[in-house]
């Protein structure tokens, strides 16, 4: 046994290799929140006529066509049919804006419009119009791959995003990391971890019995492990859902999804 | 009123029996909820669903409070001959919202 030690350090740098590793989820294993549901709920989310995301769909397809604001102009005025000119769109978020010089989301880009193009007030956060109509257009994204853009002035936003992901928080002191990379596939009580790749955004999320964006899933995340959420819109939020995208780049857009 | 989303299959064969899906956007308020400020939101549900076939009535349910929002029912009916399914849904104040779907029988 005269090697002892050096396999007692190899092992020692094989086990901080493998939780480096562990950081990051192989692209051949992952899968997105819908493998990890019963099958009557991936029954429910993949029938367009049981789905009750798409309720919402058809809210955000009228609201699409609904002159508002100041302008008097609705998205159809300038974008025309959202069936060709939003395909791909929502999969291309959150994206850099020019004007602010810091990246916005989907919901974000909206209310973005409704105020410099409608001249309107933008609408609160999680109110049923915008979910409504983020989900009318992410719903035209449906089944193309997360294409988050190659801007290199996203960078230092989506490292600082990277960081939260793996920052622990909360009285509970986990990280997402912890559950989403480390222990994905295993329970949290009777419900299983699944990878948090987030391309299904808005969900319809039965616990909720309703329509809920990326950010009050985080901000679900954030009170399960006992830390103050943000608060909505902010600039971590951002930053954590351009990791994410990044995270998720290639897997198909689900919108609208349904989670248990 | 709210939004309705009705799945009949449009072309089945005489005898055949045919799953109905229908799926109603509704908040389904229990009326045991407290506000902010401990004061309960006033019940607001869907009390009844009733489904006829061309007159005919063929199925009908009623809702309660423990009933989840954007209540989804599914039921069967036997295709008879071609026509029209009818489901409404009443809430509530009464307030009823109707909604059609053609059948066509082979």
């Amino acid at each position: 046994m005269k090697s002892a030690a050096p396999v007692g350090a190899l092992a020692l740098i094989a086990a901080l290799g493998a939780f480096a590793a562990l950081a990051q989820i192989a692209e051949a294993d992952r899968k997105s929140g819908s493998a990890f549901m019963s099958a009557q709920t991936q029954q429910m989310q993949h029938d367009d006529g049981t789905n009750p995301g798409m309720l919402s769909a058809l809210d955000g397809e009228s609201l699409w066509k609904t002159k508002t604001g100041g302008a008097d102009k609705s998205c159809a005025d300038c974008h025309g049919e959202a069936q060709t000119s939003m395909k791909g769109v929502a999969a291309r978020f959150p994206a850099f804006n020019e004007a602010s010089q810091t990246p916005i989301d989907l919901q974000g880009r909206i209310n973005l419009c409704r105020q410099d193009q409608q001249k309107d007030t933008p609408l609160a956060p999680e109110s049923r119009d915008l979910l409504a109509l983020s989900t009318f257009i992410g719903l035209q994204s449906r089944g193309m791959p997360t294409a988050p853009p190659d801007d290199q002035r996203l960078t230092p936003f989506r490292e600082r995003g990277r960081a939260l992901w793996s920052q622990r928080m909360g009285q509970l002191n986990f990280s997402c990391a912890q559950c989403h990379e480390d222990n994905w596939g295993k329970h949290l009580g009777s419900a299983p971890i699944p990878q948090a790749h987030a391309n299904a955004y808005p969900i319809y999320r039965l616990e909720w019995q309703g329509m809920g964006s990326l950010q009050r899933r985080l901000r679900n995340c954030m009170s399960g492990v006992r830390a103050q959420a943000f608060p909505y819109g902010a600039q971590e939020f951002i930053e954590l859902e351009l990791y994410l995208a990044q995270r998720a780049r290639g897997m198909p857009v689900e919108t609208p999804g349904v989670r248990p | 009123m709210a939004r309705a989303l009705v799945n009949v299959p449009t072309k089945v064969k005489r005898g055949d029996v045919v799953e109905i899906k229908v799926l109603i956007s509704h908040p389904m308020e229990t009326g045991f909820r407290p506000d902010p400020n401990g004061k309960f939101y006033p019940r607001d549900i869907l009390k009844s669903f009733a489904c006829t076939y061309d007159s005919e009535h063929v199925f009908s349910a009623e809702l309660f409070p423990a009933v989840s929002a954007n209540p989804f029912l599914s039921f069967t009916v036997v295709a008879t001959q071609t026509g029209v399914l009818t489901f409404s849904w009443t809430d509530d104040k009464d307030q009823t919202q109707v909604q059609t779907a053609k059948i066509e029988v082979e």
